[in-house]
């Protein structure tokens, strides 16, 4: 593994020229193999002899990914990450924005809130923009201060850990929210129909003897948010979709012009209910166990892991564009709290500097062409929170570097994340990020 | 007669399910169970384990199990300690792990396990050196139970290759059954489970097994009858439990004189009608008296001692 470098955000803008990499801008279609200028941050035409050159043989570049959903665990999250080590981490992963989900510890739920979490991400190693909840305190009850919020620069609202409990109570909120063209956030699961599930519901469940989550516990939510979204004409996401049902349910709501915009995690697309029971097999292969991994805490996450089908339903949903992004719902966690039974582990998985790989990995596969993958991670998600992607000459450079065919293998000691929460650990995998530039700074090098 | 496998060849280092494990192992399980009950003098066997110290971490209540291991482990000279986990100051605050971990500083070399979460058994196999025998987790899995089962019904009907055994009760809930399905798949016999929808759900899918709705369906024709124990508290009100009680009549419609067999503790005129666990079909008595000999194999086995 090579040495890796971290910037900031509040560094010099860079310069530099990346030779003969291959380029892909979903903004104009380009998939071409040639030079990129970068001077003082900006993406140029062309660039005198002496600027410094990277060889960007066998390389890739594309826009800077954008991530919906990242738990960053400030403030009140201990040792699990800070806004600093998940930046960095986005950074390792390519990511040049993270969007900060508000169910900290307090939860951000007012403008000061937001503004305090904006405000302690300025000279981090990535943009943080933030979510603030959609209820107040995150309780379920009354609907947030969205207007404050929105003025103080959140970009939508979630409650996001659990849906917000009722429809009265979302149509309350994206009324609020029509005026302001920002989304509601919504973790799609009715707590009660998941009835503690642990896993997805199936003979694999059933054989370990662990209480299955039924897919419906989250259409059902999915269905009723599509509804009030269509009858307040305000717009809608739906985080982390798990199952083929919801997927549909969007392409539906899609097609009769509905906002409704979801975004689906790199573990529920390459893993899958088998891992729960020890399979390392990506969701493409076949399952296969492995002695001593059943139960791992670290494959418990919520949603759960999905079905095969499910998994690679979703995949399809990628490349037909009903997917409009993959994010990573990062969510690190400490040891402890992962080192318990299976059904006592929190839910969760850092997925930042992972995201990138398992994609590749689909790539490699012929499960995801490289264009659609990288328009998921980037400028489909950055369009959602009104962020530009594009790198054509005249705009700031904020682009990802990354070597798609070099390995690595997933260890805590190269991890920037503070946690180390995820069941990759160990695995090699394809896809290293060479050089991160957001907002014109060099965040990342390795 | 097949000759004993060599001593020290078992394959195995913990016995977390009985998933995973070939005929052939099973057999040798249960010929060796048979091996140490016949045993004469009786205590030939005492000092096979005295190196080992062997500890009980019962995080739920249990009497025969626990109490079976306990014997079974001292008739093969280990020293035994029960951690008394289930109301003691054990496990206050302190994570399993962390207890377990201490247990195997202070020189324990076998856990024995009950935890009320399903795979508790394989945490502790991976994050312990110890050597690790599964006494139930959650709803996943019991072998010890299963395999002193699989012995009483091969005394009883001799070979189970292509006998019919109905599984009847909560199965869904059922560490016994799961762990049943397995050994007697392996053994080559068909395996019916029957109960309620709630009682079975997701048992369809489980390659291998049918699935009866009514319990005349699931004895026609059974050759040996395996009924669970009813959890009163997981919402007695949702079953016709009349519909669902094992009696003489019910029984007339299985193999003549086919046995019955029942985990224990039983709740009789509920599950199983008090005539029937006491007469002469019952095996639940040869269940309880094969539990020592059966877990005495299993110590000795993953000992490498035998």
């Amino acid at each position: 593994m090579t040495r890796a470098w971290f910037g900031r955000l509040t560094d010099a803008p860079a310069t530099f020229i990346l030779a003969g990499a291959r380029v892909i801008d979903p903004s104009d279609g380009t998939d071409a193999v040639r030079d990129l200028a970068v001077r003082d941050g900006m993406i140029v035409d062309a660039l005198p002899d002496g600027t410094e050159r990277i060889h960007g043989r066998g390389l890739v570049v594309t826009p800077g990914f954008c991530d919906l959903h990242t738990h960053l665990r400030e403030p009140g999250g201990g040792s699990a990450e800070t806004i600093e080590s998940g930046a960095r981490a986005a950074a390792r992963g390519g990511f040049t924005t993270v969007c900060a989900m508000p169910n900290t510890d307090p939860p951000l739920d007012d403008a000061a809130a937001v503004a305090d979490a904006s405000g302690r991400s300025g000279s981090a190693a990535c943009r943080v923009r933030v979510i603030g909840t959609a209820t107040r305190g995150r309780a379920g009850r009354t609907v947030g201060d969205l207007v404050g919020m929105a003025g103080a620069g959140a970009i939508g609202f979630s409650d996001d850990g659990n849906a917000v409990p009722s429809g009265d109570l979302v149509r309350g909120i994206l009324r609020a929210l029509a005026p302001l063209g920002l989304p509601l956030i919504e973790h799609a699961e009715d707590t009660m129909l998941a009835g503690g599930g642990v896993m997805r519901a199936g003979v694999i469940a059933t054989r370990l003897g662990l209480v299955g989550w039924p897919p419906p516990a989250e259409v059902e939510v999915v269905e009723r948010d599509i509804a009030l979204a269509a009858e307040t004409g305000a717009r809608l996401h739906l985080t982390h979709l798990s199952t083929a049902a919801s997927l549909e349910a969007v392409r539906r709501a899609k097609a009769r012009g509905h906002h409704v915009t979801c975004e689906v995690t790199p573990h529920h697309l390459a893993l899958t209910d088998a891992w729960v029971a020890g399979s390392r097999r990506f969701a493409w292969e076949e399952p296969e166990l492995t002695d001593g991994l059943a139960y791992d805490g670290r494959c418990r996450v919520n949603p759960p892991l999905a079905s095969r089908d499910d998994a690679l339903a979703l995949m399809a949903g990628i490349a037909d564009g009903t997917v409009d992004a993959i994010a990573t719902d990062h969510a690190p966690h400490s040891p402890e709290r992962k080192l318990v039974p299976f059904d006592e582990a929190a839910p969760g998985l850092i997925g930042l500097e992972t995201a990138l790989s398992l994609g590749l990995a689909a790539v490699a596969a012929g499960r995801l062409d490289l264009p659609a993958l990288v328009a998921a991670l980037s400028s489909r998600p950055a369009a959602i929170i009104g962020e530009e992607r594009t790198l054509r000459a005249g705009a700031p450079a904020d682009l990802a570097v990354f070597d798609p065919d070099a390995r690595w293998r997933v260890d805590a000691s190269v991890l920037a994340s503070a946690s180390a929460n995820t069941p990759l650990l160990g695995m090699e995998l394809p896809g290293v990020v060479r050089l991160t530039v957001s907002d014109g700074r060099l965040t990342y090098r390795s | 007669m097949t000759l004993a496998a060599p001593v020290g060849t078992w394959a195995h280092r913990h016995l977390l399910d009985v998933e995973g494990l070939s005929r052939e192992e099973l057999e040798r399980i249960l010929d060796l169970a048979v091996e140490m009950r016949e045993a004469r003098p009786a205590r030939a066997h005492r000092s096979l384990l005295e190196n080992e110290i062997v500890g009980l971490a019962f995080y739920e209540a249990s009497t025969r199990t626990r109490v079976s291991f306990e014997l079974a482990a001292r008739a093969l000279g280990a020293t035994v300690v029960d951690l008394g986990i289930a109301g003691s100051s054990v496990g206050k605050g302190e994570s399993l792990v962390d207890t377990l971990r201490t247990l195997e500083r202070t020189g324990v070399t076998t856990l024995v396990l009950r935890h009320g979460s399903s795979g508790a058994a394989h945490l502790a196999a991976r994050t312990t050196g110890l050597r690790v025998i599964n006494a139930g987790d959650g709803t996943h899995a019991h072998p010890t139970q299963a395999l002193l089962d699989a012995l009483t019904l091969r005394e009883a009907l001799g070979p189970l290759a292509g006998r019919l055994v109905a599984i009847v009760g909560d199965v869904a809930h059922s560490r016994v059954a799961r762990s049943n399905i397995h050994a007697l798949g392996t053994l080559g016999a068909r395996v019916q489970v029957a109960g309620p929808p709630g009682w079975v759900s997701g048992f369809d899918a489980w390659p291998g097994v049918e699935v009866a709705t009514t319990l005349e369906d699931a004895l026609h024709g059974a050759d040996a009858v395996m009924t669970l124990r009813i959890q009163l508290e997981r919402g007695a009100g949702l079953v016709d439990h009349a519909a669902w009680r094992l009696d003489e009549e019910r029984m007339g419609m299985a193999a003549p004189n086919a046995p019955i067999l029942h985990p224990g503790p039983t709740n009789e005129g509920i599950e199983i009608t008090a005539d029937l666990a006491n007469g002469p079909r019952s095996l639940i008595g040869r269940q309880v008296e094969n539990g020592v000999p059966v877990r005495m194999a299993v110590l000795a086995l993953l000992a490498g001692v035998a």
